[in-house]
């Protein structure tokens, strides 16, 4: 079991509650998943040639006591790279003026335990081992601004309670997903995927449908074409939601053995596995909720 | 006193509960109102005494599951398993119900004014079923006593592995099950199609009982056929 959440807010004033809408609905879904939480929010796109990295030191030998601005200054100073770094605790969000590969190879290279979480140019990602609400307070969940947001409560069940192996997950650059289910073919997409130079960094499942569907992007599918591949290779049990920086797309396993709920007003679109999730949301009382059907694509659009 | 409201911001789903399984059947309240119920597991569940139940809002799994004798309604959707093995009396939900609603019935009535998800009366033993709108996947699999009644469309493999129960289903059934098989409407099926339409509410008297199709057992799966080959 987990739980799936995911909003979308529509007008550009509420993108500054996103993180204050958002956390009562991830804490909601403490009981489907008490062991890890994330999530991957997207903000106001970086110029062009900037890109941002989230990075996690919570597998380091210092943990949250990270000399982050150290290594804002390696980057600088071996790379020549202009690099500026938030901090707070075991994360921070490192932005760069140039290509993130370089400086991505450089970071893991010297500290061969940060975990880098996502690369992009609206993506920032945390995720860490708690409840919930534990997630939620380290990294002032509450105050995150941006225009939607994709989030997941753990409760693992097929691979060990790590931070790395906590949902979302990223491949490439600006793309996430959450997964509620269990995956029964991930090793034989892993297969497929492998000779073809992409690299995985743990064994659970969910990473296998991340990257197998960013991959199908980054060929050049448009979202509804990777997500149908997807339909056809993918087996096993899911509610999947993924975000690209201006969309939020779900889906669900032909069986629907994995649950969802979708509130819509005109202020927002707000996904959840059980409607308890959704119940304190403003306007609720009077937004269209439905059940997404399975097998079916639900794109919307920041 | 007629009517009590538990409102579920303030008071616990336990105490909800406890009061319907001992007091309520005592007490001489008629009616419980449930308040800002936001999606709780297991509201109304077990209900042993005829007492009516209102929910203002959505339900969460299993909402009035295992019922007897009681009247629960939800004014809004049910999550998974609404009316799930209840006995007797009647369940009514309002919105659109999740997957799982009325499986293993007994007995009683359970009423979907909207759609219903996937498995919808899945090993139905006798309990009847109306569904205002669609049923996903699934629905009526192996089920053995009972009826259901589907005024809208049916999605794949409606009836599979059916025994006794016998569906009735207004719209298009995107497939049919194993075993299952439309068969023609008689005058006992009208009659049974009236009862349970009127059953349903003023809202269901809108449907000619003459437009539904009658699913039920072909019955060729009931014995082991040694000469089948796995073939069926």
């Amino acid at each position: 079991m987990c739980g799936i959440v995911g909003l979308l807010v529509k007008k550009p004033a509420l993108r500054s509650q996103l993180g204050e809408l958002m956390v009562p609905m991830l804490i909601g879904m403490t009981e489907r998943g008490p062991d890890s939480a994330g999530l991957a929010v997207f903000t106001d796109s970086l110029a062009e040639s900037s890109r941002k990295i989230s990075v996690y030191s919570g597998l380091t030998a210092d943990g949250a006591d990270f000399n982050w601005q150290a290594l804002g200054h390696g980057i600088k100073t071996h790379l020549g790279v202009e690099a500026s770094v938030e901090a707070k605790g075991n994360h921070a969000v490192i932005t760069i003026k140039g290509a993130a590969e370089p400086v991505k190879h450089w970071i893991k290279e010297q500290h061969p335990k940060l975990h880098l979480l996502s690369t992009g140019r609206s993506i920032d990602l945390y995720k860490d081992i708690g409840t919930p609400a534990e997630v939620a307070e380290r990294y002032d969940f509450k105050n995150l601004k941006g225009s939607h947001l994709v989030g997941h409560t753990r409760m693992a069940t097929e691979s060990a309670v790590t931070p790395d192996r906590a949902h979302p997950f990223t491949a490439g650059e600006d793309f996430c997903l959450v997964h509620n289910g269990s995956l029964s073919n991930p090793n034989g997409i892993r297969r497929m995927l492998e000779p073809r130079g992409i690299t995985f960094e743990t064994d659970n499942d969910t990473e296998a449908a991340c990257r197998f569907l960013e991959w199908r992007l980054r060929e050049g599918d448009e979202l509804e074409v990777a997500l149908q591949k997807g339909f056809e290779e993918l087996d096993g049990f899911y509610t999947f939601l993924m975000g690209t920086p201006d969309r939020l797309a779900l889906i669900r396993d032909p069986f629907a053995c994995k649950p969802a709920v979708v509130a819509e007003t005109d202020d927002y679109v707000a996904i959840a596995s059980e409607f308890r999730s959704l119940a304190h949301l403003p306007g609720i009382n009077n937004a269209y909720v439905f059940e997404p059907a399975p097998e079916e694509m639900y794109v919307w659009k920041a | 006193m007629e009517s009590l409201t538990f409102d579920l911001a303030q008071q616990s789903l336990r105490d909800l509960n406890h009061y319907l399984h001992n007091e309520a059947k005592t007490a001489s309240v008629k009616k419980v109102v449930v308040t800002n119920p936001d999606g709780a597991h297991n509201i109304a569940v077990g209900l042993d005494c005829p007492v009516e139940v209102e929910v203002i809002g959505h339900a969460g799994y299993y909402a009035g599951g295992m019922n007897k004798t009681a009247t629960v309604t939800i004014n809004g959707s049910a999550g998974t398993g609404v009316a799930e093995n209840i006995m007797s009396g009647k369940v009514h939900v309002k919105g659109f119900a999740s997957n799982g609603a009325g499986a293993s019935a007994h007995g009683g009535l359970l009423v979907i004014d909207g759609d219903a998800g996937l498995r919808c009366g899945i090993s139905l033993k006798g309990g009847d079923i109306v569904v205002g709108g669609s049923v996903g996947s699934f629905s009526a699999f192996m089920a053995q006593a009972g009826r259901m009644v589907i005024c809208g469309d049916a999605g794949d493999a409606l009836g599979d592995s059916l025994y006794e129960a016998v569906l009735y289903v207004k719209g298009s059934i995107k497939s049919l099950g194993a075993d299952a098989q439309i068969e023609p409407l008689i005058d006992a099926d009208i009659k049974v199609l009236t009862e349970l339409l009127t059953a349903a509410g003023p809202a269901f008297a809108a449907h000619d009982p003459k437009s539904f199709k009658r699913v039920a057992s072909a019955r060729s799966l009931y014995h082991w056929n040694a000469d089948a080959n796995q073939e069926y």
